[in-house]
């Protein structure tokens, strides 16, 4: 657990952030998003002590982070910063193993880890392991960026826009990559980004910073339906709130009884992918499947009903 | 080729069309001639009778050289591949260099130990008009640093046949080092030893000085300011400055004296060639460390390295390159200015440069510059290829 506790933080009198509070529960992902400049970045640094507060206290499980020396409470968070921030003069390998390193990790654990870790992300150890950053697309530096934060295995994880120069395809990809592992370790993750869609579909909650001020923190179907000031509306886009919050659930938590026309929807896909399929195909209802037998049906009656305005 | 040669503008073939750098090159040989190629005269420190290259030497050797020289015009002048203009360029040095030795022996009177025979500004223009020739090629082929250092290692190989072979030695410096050759590599030591081991004081103080700087910010303008200061003190000056604290040193501290420390000397010498040294390191170390990547220092701090930790593993190694170049500017500056250090009795091939000027004979003084002059040459060209094979970010070759 994270407790935030109105924490400022100014530069010559200016606040950057400004008496934010909140907390964020264990094995949680809190997306942080706001516009350029409006202290996002500053915020996640005052969490491993990067930055210091000019007033407030951050308390991780209870303590008091003022108490623990800087150097020892970074090597338990894990921290992927703004640009992949690799070392040029180190290969692949030993970028991932630098906290292991640090934490004094066997060899061989320091490998078997770094070797896990290519994989999970689908980098060929064999392939890449030796090469240097230097020798890797952007895409790659990006990922290999955040493999070096997971490295050691940190309850914490920190992460500034770490998707941002992937392509639709691999975002979409390392997202859902970033679910699984948060879930297998119950991690609890910190993730700071400017793309609405990215915090709805990663975040169980999400802050929304403007000027330094957090105006809204609450679960994204919340901040969907009840924004707190127009400015948190204007960010989620008028014109894209009912899909916004079809998106936020699958097939299989809103099946209806009965058959229909044409191909099945995998009951994986989001409410969205249904809506959407349906509308391109000119049908009104399609079947639903899981693990290949029919087990219901989606219809754009019941879609149009749950893409409304909460009550 | 073809697909040049096909184009309707050139229906010459591409290596025919003129060099511009090898017309220049041309011009300088070519008024070379107007020049004496070797200077006889009939002792040491008496002026000498010019001799133009015709009546230098015997006909064939005469008519080798052109015909080298014509070579050499035609490989600088046509736009030929680097790699030919490179061989071609070597190619008549060597058979320039074996000709003045030629010459030597040609104009030497036998038993007359007094005459001197030593190559002329002909000479010396021929050899410029070459190593342009060889630079320009080099520069173009753009060259690994390990085929750097192998050029320059098969060049000294080359010029120390050639000594070896005793075919200079009727020249009038080698003549003059015959007369000392204990002593040229006794000075030869001090001098290695002033200008190497200076720097690497300057670079055991300074670099941790540089990293002080970096660290601690207030420090940085002053201890700069400082070193900029002394930085323009002439160094004749600050050679003579020195003198008279170290001679109250030598005088007034106990032991001093004992360890070697006097007003002149190598003391002096030491301690104003480090001077010098200091700023272009120092200076060096911190646009080094201060131009390591920000947000490599930053996930090194965000993963919980400790500042010796930053500093060892990703600072320095990061900065070395730089650091590096530092120290080369400072080594070839000190080899130099080491020189001057003989002066104040501090030993070197200055010795040979300063004897040469009081008894105004210019082999001697060529005895103690060219050394020199090759040593820091070469120190230039082995320190340029450590720096690019260090800052490949760490990649081996
Ligand atoms: N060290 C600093 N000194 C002075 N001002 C700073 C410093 N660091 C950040 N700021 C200012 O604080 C504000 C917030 O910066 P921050 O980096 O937190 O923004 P951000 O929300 O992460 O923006 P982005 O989305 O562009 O990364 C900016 O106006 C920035 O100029
Ligand atoms: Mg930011």
């Amino acid at each position: 657990m994270i407790e935030i506790d109105s924490i400022v933080k100014t530069y010559e009198g200016v606040p950057v952030v400004d008496a934010v509070s909140m907390t964020i529960q264990p094995h949680t992902i809190c997306a942080v998003v706001g516009t350029s400049g409006s202290g996002k970045t500053t915020l996640l640094r005052m969490i491993n002590r990067l930055v210091t507060p000019t007033s407030g206290t951050i308390r991780i499980d209870g303590e008091d982070i003022r108490g623990i020396r800087p150097y020892e409470l970074r090597r338990r968070i894990g921290y992927a910063i703004q640009g992949h921030g690799l070392f040029p003069h180190w290969t692949v390998a030993q970028n991932i193993g630098a906290v292991p390193r640090l934490l004094k990790w066997s060899k061989a654990d320091i490998s078997a880890r770094i070797n896990e870790l290519l994989e999970l992300f689908q980098l060929d150890p064999s392939q890449y392991r030796d090469r240097f950053p230097s020798e890797l697309s952007g895409g790659q530096q990006q990922r290999v960026g955040v493999a070096r934060a997971l490295a050691a295995r940190p309850n914490i994880l920190l992460m500034d826009e770490p998707f941002g120069a992937l392509d639709p395809v691999i975002r979409a990809k390392a997202q859902e990559d970033l679910v699984a592992i948060q879930q297998r370790f119950g991690t609890t993750v910190v993730l700071v980004t400017h793309d609405m869609e990215e915090a709805i579909y990663l975040g169980h909650n999400i802050a929304v910073m403007d000027a330094g001020k957090l105006l809204q923190f609450a679960p994204p179907k919340q901040v969907i339906g009840r924004p707190a000031t127009p400015f948190v509306q204007e960010l989620i886009g008028t014109s894209e709130r009912p899909f916004r919050l079809l998106s936020l659930s699958k097939i299989a938590d809103h099946l209806e009884d009965g058959d229909a026309d044409g191909d099945p929807l995998p009951a994986t896909a989001t409410l969205r992918d249904a809506y959407s399929e349906l509308l391109w195909s000119g049908r009104s209802a399609a079947p639903v499947e899981k693990d290949g037998r029919l087990v219901g049906r989606v219809s754009l009656d019941a879609l149009a009903r749950l893409a409304a305005r909460p009550q | 080729m073809s697909v040049t040669s096909a184009s309707p503008s050139h229906d010459r073939p591409h290596w025919l069309a003129l060099d511009r750098l090898g017309v220049l090159i041309t011009l300088i040989l070519l008024s070379s001639f107007l020049l004496p190629f070797a200077l006889f005269r009939a002792n040491r420190i008496l002026l000498g009778d010019g001799l133009p290259l015709l009546a230098s030497m015997q006909p064939v050797a005469a008519s080798v050289l052109l015909l080298a020289l014509a070579f050499g015009v035609g490989a600088a002048l046509l736009r030929l591949p680097a790699l030919i203009k490179l061989a071609a360029g070597f190619g008549v040095l060597t058979i320039l260099f074996i000709a003045m030795g030629l010459s030597a022996e040609t104009l030497m009177p036998a038993d007359n130990n007094y005459a001197r025979v030593s190559p002329a500004a002909g000479f010396w223009v021929l050899v410029f008009g070459l190593a342009l020739l060889v630079t320009d090629a080099l520069t173009r082929l753009r060259l690994g640093p390990w085929t750097r250092i192998g050029i320059l290692l098969g060049v000294c190989g080359a010029f120390w046949a050639l000594l070896w072979s005793g075919l200079w030695n009727e020249l009038s410096i080698l003549k003059e080092y015959a007369n000392r050759a204990p002593a040229f590599w006794n000075e030869a030591r001090t001098h290695l030893l002033l200008a190497f081991g200076s720097v690497a004081i300057a670079a055991i103080v300074g670099i941790p000085l540089g990293i002080l700087c970096y660290r601690v910010r207030p420090v940085r303008a002053a201890l700069l300011n400082i070193l900029n200061i002394v930085q323009t003190i002439p160094s004749i000056a600050l050679f003579g400055l020195l003198i008279a604290p170290l001679a109250w040193v030598a005088a007034n501290v106990p032991g001093a004296k004992a360890s070697g420390i006097s007003g002149i000397g190598v003391a002096p010498a030491v301690v104003a060639l480090f001077a010098y040294s200091l700023l272009p390191i120092v200076s060096n170390t911190v646009v080094g460390l201060l131009g390591v990547s920000a947000p490599a220092v930053d996930a090194a701090r965000g993963m919980g390295m400790t500042w010796l930790q930053r500093l060892v593993q990703v600072e320095l190694p990061l900065a070395f390159p730089v650091i590096l170049t530092g120290i080369r500017i400072v080594l070839v500056q000190n080899i130099g200015l080491t020189t001057i250090a003989a002066l104040i009795g501090g030993g070197g091939f200055g010795v040979f440069v300063f004897q040469g000027i009081g008894q105004t004979a210019m082999d001697l003084v060529l005895l103690g510059a060219v050394p020199t002059v090759v040593l820091a040459f070469a120190a230039a060209v082995v320190l340029d290829a450590f720096v690019e094979l260090t800052s490949r970010g760490g990649r081996r070759a």
